[in-house]
């Protein structure tokens, strides 16, 4: 579904990311790992096109589609969804007409035809019903005044609303409560199936343990340094990253 | 102004953009170009008007001799040549005034249809009777029957000057006289048509009600003239759109519009203006300098305007309330959006006369491009207005870095027992916010709109339903190509 090759990627001038590789194939839960400043954030960015991430070397390739030629928009037309790690505010923009403009635009890039009114409302509140959102969240303006654990669980009715191919979550779980976790790590898990893939971004084990990874890698220092299953996680939050011989900000 | 073939081709990449810059091929009659009490003749002889009226507008005339440019403004233009323009022009089919609309001229009619404005009665938008201005006369006004029924006059200003002489009398120039500012002036001499409206005691308007001007004619100005009456418990909504052609030349759009609100009455009137802005490079566009003033004259009067300003290469207009009946309220709602090389100064004074008057005004501009926004506000409260209170709230947007937004209140309060708020902020379109719309699937456009209707929330919310899905994609039309 994903593959990403040799990526190298500068912000502002730094080199972030150095020869990154990682394939992700349909079904699959990827778990990324890695220390603050690693790059994790700007691998999400880079996938999602997000301007002045400048592809400097590499590939990154989605269903077949050289992805580095496409706007983001485009890029989330073709199905790929990022749950951000800090969620921005949108003034004056209601969650509904949001996602009723996000909605319709994604279709209009499949050639579909607009969602009729009455659907997509009755589509939205069984989502927010399912992530136990408060449905007249659904009006207030987006992530204005929401709470870091409201914004993250907007980010999860956002993408099941959207309903991507590929969902890269930033850091999703940072912030939420234990009820919050639970009821994310079972929206995740809902998305599961054999046409569909997900990365999560994570430092805690405890968002993994509902949401059991196909692989774990390790990202630092601008690459992934060490790629394993579900039980990498487990020594990683045992022994730190000292203790797999991982160097923090090793940049 | 000679068109070289790089601004027509500027003009034509644009055109995309600028969806009401087509041109109405149609047989006009003029008055000869340049001002002078003969032209200003001419115009009260086609209107067929009494001799007092034309007698007011001489006078005007000779007032507007004496009187200089103002540049106050923080406007930057070439000033117009005041003859080298046409006073009058209007469709040779108008001369005798069609009665209903079987009779208008079908390029007219043509012409409405292509701008989205419906003429027939029995369409669907039915909730909305229609004045059409066309360059100096008015051509058509829907729905009079409907509306005379409950007694509410609806008519062009040159009818009512025939119609109905005691209410014209009365109340022409009583809230903006004559001799007001430079450019009211000029109008007061020349005005060529606008609308009448007046509300009866007690009457509740059944339906909007609204003029659509356009300009069409080359090196013409419109002086329109709108003068509306709410007398003692009634209501009416009012709304105003304008467009007009694009042109290399600028051309010189000069309006009064003058409310009178009695007692226990309420006026809310709303503009969507959308002038031609002028090409990329600032070429051509329409300068669109307004006198407009709301008089609330009985108890609890209130008078509330909303404008949403995008078209224009310069826009001059604050309108205004005077709270001169105890407890009466101004509301002013506002968005102003520049972009290119456009440029506005616009904003509204609230005169504060009587005891436990109110006032509103929240103002949003939007730069883009090399633009020019800027809020001018005057909040006075005279020495007997006790207990008076405002609230103003001036927001400022900015897309990209080679625009810009300026606030400039004026607050002169003599009461001591005033309570005024003011309220200020500038905001950018963040990247970030940028990136989260386009990673929903959402294009740039559709990302600066979306932001920027959110921005202008508030205000849109002000305008009547059957106008602000129109309202809410011209904002959008108006920004486009301002970003990435
Ligand atoms: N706009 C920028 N200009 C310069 N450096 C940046 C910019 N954005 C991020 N960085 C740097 O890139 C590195 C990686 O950031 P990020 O991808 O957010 O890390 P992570 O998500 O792994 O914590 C950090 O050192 C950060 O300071
Ligand atoms: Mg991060």
């Amino acid at each position: 579904m994903l593959e990403i090759k040799n990526l190298h990627v500068e912000v502002g001038g730094q080199k972030i990311l150095k020869g990154l590789n990682l394939t992700i194939n349909d079904g699959e839960v990827h778990a990324i790992m890695g220390p603050n400043g690693a790059g994790k954030s700007t691998l999400s960015y880079a996938i999602c096109g997000k301007p002045g991430y400048e592809i400097t070397d590499g590939s990154v390739t989605f269903k077949g589609k050289n992805f580095l030629e496409l706007e983001a928009s485009e890029r989330a037309g073709e199905g790929v969804f990022l749950g951000f790690q800090y969620p921005v505010e949108i003034p004056g923009v209601s969650n509904i007409n949001f996602l009723r403009a996000a909605i319709n635009s994604v279709r209009k890039y499949r050639n579909e035809g607009e969602m009729a009114a009455g659907d997509f409302l009755k589509l939205i509140r069984s989502k927010a019903a399912e992530l136990e959102m408060d449905p007249e969240m659904l009006k207030r303006a987006v992530n204005v005044g929401f709470s870091g654990g409201e914004k993250k669980r907007n980010e999860m009715v956002q993408m099941s609303m959207l309903d991507p191919i590929l969902a890269v979550l930033d850091e999703t779980d940072s912030g939420l409560d234990i009820d919050a976790l639970r009821i994310v790590a079972d929206g995740i898990n809902r998305m599961r199936c054999p046409e569909k893939s997900i990365l999560v971004i994570t430092h805690y084990q405890r968002l993994l343990d509902y949401v059991v990874p196909d692989f774990v890698h390790v990202l630092a220092n601008g690459k992934i340094v060490k790629s394993g299953d579900k039980t990498l996680a487990i020594r990683l939050e045992k022994e730190g990253y000292a203790g797999l011989g991982i160097e923090e900000n090793a940049a | 102004m000679v068109s070289t073939l790089e601004t027509r081709q500027a003009v034509e990449e644009i055109s995309g953009e600028y969806k009401y810059g087509f041109v109405t091929d149609i047989e006009t009659v003029k008055a000869p170009k340049g001002l002078s009490e003969e032209v200003i003749r001419f115009i009260s002889a086609k209107k067929d008007e009494p001799a007092w009226l034309l007698d007011w507008r001489l006078k005007s005339y000779k007032k507007w001799l004496k009187m200089e440019e103002p540049d106050w403004a923080m406007l930057d233009y070439e000033k117009p040549n005041f003859q080298d323009i046409y006073y009058y022009a209007a469709p040779k089919s108008a001369d005798d005034r069609p009665k209903s609309l079987d009779e208008v001229d079908p390029e007219l009619l043509k012409t409405y249809e292509k701008l989205g404005i419906s003429l027939q009665e029995q369409e669907v938008l039915s909730g909305v009777a229609v004045d059409i201005v066309f360059d100096s006369v008015s051509v058509a006004t829907t729905f009079r029957k409907a509306l005379k029924e409950k007694g509410v006059i609806f008519c062009s200003i040159s009818e009512a000057a025939r119609d109905y002489p005691a209410l014209m009398k009365k109340y022409l120039g009583s809230v903006v006289p004559a001799a007001d500012n430079f450019y009211a002036t000029l109008n007061s001499a020349v005005f060529t048509d606008g609308t009448f409206v007046y509300i009866p005691k007690g009457v509740r308007c059944p339906m909007e009600l609204s003029t659509y001007f356009r300009i069409n004619e080359a090196n013409t100005g419109q002086f329109e003239r709108t003068l509306i009456i709410a007398d003692d418990n009634s209501y009416v909504s009012y709304l105003e759109g304008c467009t007009a052609p694009m042109r290399d030349e600028n051309q010189l759009h000069a309006a009064v519009v003058e409310i009178v609100v009695l007692d226990e009455a309420e006026v809310k009137y709303s503009t969507v203006q959308n002038w031609y802005p002028g090409d990329k490079n600032g070429v051509g566009g329409i300068y669109n300098f307004v006198t407009k003033r709301a008089a609330c004259r009985g108890l609890n009067s209130k008078v509330s305007w909303t404008q949403v300003e995008t078209g224009s290469a310069i826009t001059w207009k604050y309108p205004s309330c005077i709270l001169q009946g105890d407890g009466s309220v101004g509301e002013f709602y506002s968005v102003a959006i520049t972009n290119n090389y456009q440029q506005a100064d616009t904003g509204t004074k609230m005169i504060h006369i009587g005891k436990n008057t109110s006032s509103t005004i929240i103002s949003k501009g939007i730069s883009a491009g090399k633009a020019q926004n800027i809020y001018r506000g005057l909040v006075k409260v005279m020495p007997n207005a006790e207990n008076t209170r405002n609230f103003t709230q001036c927001d400022s947007l900015l897309i990209g870095d080679e625009c810009g937004a300026h606030t400039v209140p004026y607050i002169e309060a003599k009461n001591p027992t005033s309570q005024i708020e003011h309220e200020a902020t500038t905001s950018k379109i963040s990247d970030e916010q940028l990136f989260y719309c386009l990673q929903r699937g959402l294009d740039v456009e559709e990302s600066v709109s979306l932001i920027v209707n959110g921005f202008c929330k508030e205000v849109m919310q002000q305008l009547p339903m059957e106008f602000a899905v129109e309202a809410q994609k011209l904002l959008g039309i108006s920004l486009e190509g301002s970003v990435g």
